[in-house]
């Protein structure tokens, strides 16, 4: 029988959640504490789903990494096919927080956009 | 010597926001003095999200949540004095900075401590072994990662489950590292369950509870960690102990208030805290001198820092306009029963506003307890915690109503207490 341990994250009560199938196949939800939990079941069983937070490559600035971030969650399985998105990804200063640095990353409907403003550096010619 | 109404010492969020606070009250000549040549302070490096769900009712990266207040105090006029670094201050509070120029004197009518908090070091834990390269805290960890676009190594263990440690677990294997295990001492993470199911189960990195490193193993680059469970009392078992072999161990073992500074102006400092002990003005026992954010205690979310240094900047303010009374009536805020510290640890009824929120932690996992407040012998409030866990900050709310209905109240007292 498949069996699914959960840990709730609404609260730091943390309630352990496990969601298994009866004989009949009809699936049951236990140990949750309250409404939200059983919400949070449902959908990490359905469709898990996470922002996913990173940085890129950034020219012509003082710092070298730009960090940006999706602009909704997307689906937990994509987590590591937008990472390889992102890996040959560089930008060149000026940014403002909010630009698109990748539309529709990996097919999910979701940008990756920057979330820091960095000026162009005045003195990014002597940098190495 | 430059004279200035105002000086804040840090600006990140506690900087910034207690220099946003002061404005609001009318004070104009404010000067922030930051080390670093970039406003935000550790937000900058904080790339993840889940900031800003109470300040801002929205989850922002920790870039952008400190956004909204480098725009708010450029909208302001605020001068802000970057790669400056303040050296000394009195406690007639003269400023010794020190930048690029050279070195400044600056004499403040008041002054807000923001400078932030350290990281437990090495040192601060007795690892025994060997000192090669490879290990670092947890923040340095991700200020390369994030800032400087470097690695750490390829394969690494991490010792202690706060939060920081958990967040690198999660960026280190996204950027292809191979973390092989999260280490804690004790039988609970301090850290976030959002965190632990989002940065560890996610991508099944083992989290051994407790479980401690026992021996470091390498001579120029580190070559592997020793680890073992602990009993009872936390020592290691030697029969349980076991080798995994890493190029890099990070350290998550706990923060510091950054008080260097406070103790040169002479702040009385709490032994608990670790940062200046402060009444209900946020005022430390230098008069004329705040503190707020994590060099007062360290919080566990910014919109608290943020919350909090509205309020020091605010009441700096109205130290500079005279608003403050000249003779204080302290009654002492008493942690019991579980509760570790109170912040503000006194009050003066007089000079409260309508409501203070009194921030604090407990000792211990406590599950089914009553938070309660005592004001002298009498139960003046108390309500139900299904859970308080010794990683999250707590507080409670003290009313002006509250202490209306009694003559004299010799003191209050916050204790969580078992419910029945």
């Amino acid at each position: 029988m498949n069996m699914a341990v959960l840990t709730c994250i609404n609260c730091p009560l943390g309630c352990q959640i496990t969601v298994s199938a009866d004989a009949l196949g009809r699936q049951k939800i236990e140990g949750y504490g309250c409404k939200r939990g059983l919400e949070y079941a449902k959908v990490e069983l359905t469709n898990p789903t996470r922002m996913v937070t990173s940085t890129v490559r950034l020219q012509n600035a003082d710092i070298r990494q730009l960090p940006v971030k999706t602009s909704a969650p997307v689906p937990k399985a994509k987590i590591m096919d937008c990472m390889c998105a992102l890996k040959a990804v560089e930008v060149s200063a000026p940014v403002r927080a909010g630009d698109i640095i990748v539309r529709n990353v990996c097919g999910t409907g979701s940008d990756i956009v920057a979330t820091r403003c960095v000026a162009a550096s005045e003195s990014a010619h002597c940098k190495p | 010597m430059q004279n200035i109404d105002l000086a804040i010492i840090g600006g990140g969020p506690a900087g910034l926001a207690a220099a946003v606070g002061a404005h609001t009250q009318g004070i104009r000549d404010i000067v922030i003095f930051e080390r670093d040549s970039t406003p935000g302070g550790i937000l900058n490096q904080c790339i993840h999200n889940g900031f800003g769900l109470h300040a801002f009712k929205e989850e922002l990266t920790g870039p952008e949540y400190a956004e909204r207040f480098i725009q708010q105090t450029k909208d302001l006029g605020i001068r802000i004095r970057l790669n400056t670094m303040v050296l000394s201050i009195s406690p007639q509070r003269e400023i010794t900075a020190v930048n690029e120029q050279g070195v400044l004197h600056v004499q403040a009518k008041a002054i807000v401590l923001a400078m932030g908090c350290r990281e437990r070091p090495r040192g601060a834990l007795n690892i025994p072994g060997s000192r090669p390269a490879g290990i670092y805290t947890a923040g340095t960890a991700q200020r390369f990662v994030n800032l400087n676009g470097y690695l750490p190594g390829k394969e690494v263990v991490i010792l202690g489950s706060g939060d920081i440690g958990l967040i690198m677990a999660r960026r280190m294997t996204l950027e292809g590292v191979h973390v092989k295990a999260v280490v804690e001492l004790m039988p609970y993470s301090n850290g976030l369950k959002r965190n632990i199911v989002q940065c560890l189960d996610d991508f099944g990195i083992p989290l051994l509870l407790s479980h401690t490193v026992t021996e470091i193993v390498g001579r120029r680059r580190l070559e592997g960690v020793k680890i073992a469970q602990v009993d009872a009392d936390r020592r290691p078992v030697p029969e349980t102990e076991q080798y995994i072999p890493c190029d890099t161990l990070l350290l998550s073992v706990g923060l510091l208030p950054e008080n260097e500074l406070s103790k040169s102006a002479g702040v009385q400092l709490s032994p608990i805290t670790g940062g200046a002990v402060v009444n209900e003005q946020l005022e430390t026992s230098a008069e004329g001198i705040f503190a707020c954010g994590n060099v007062l205690h360290v919080h566990d979310l910014v919109d608290y820092v943020s919350e909090e240094s509205l309020l020091a900047g605010r009441n700096a303010a109205r130290y500079i306009q005279n608003a403050l009374a000249e003779t204080r009536r302290n009654i002492p805020i008493l942690p019991r029963g579980g509760v570790r510290y109170t912040v503000p640890s006194m009050i003066d009824p007089r000079l409260m506003d309508p409501e203070l929120v009194v921030r604090f932690r407990v000792d211990q996992v406590y599950r089914g307890y009553r938070v309660c407040v005592y004001l002298g012998d009498h139960l003046e409030y108390s309500r139900k915690a299904r859970v308080l866990t010794p990683g999250e900050m707590e507080s409670v709310t003290l009313t002006q109503a509250m202490f209306a209905k009694q003559e004299t109240v010799p003191s209050v007292t916050v204790s969580v207490e078992r419910a029945e």
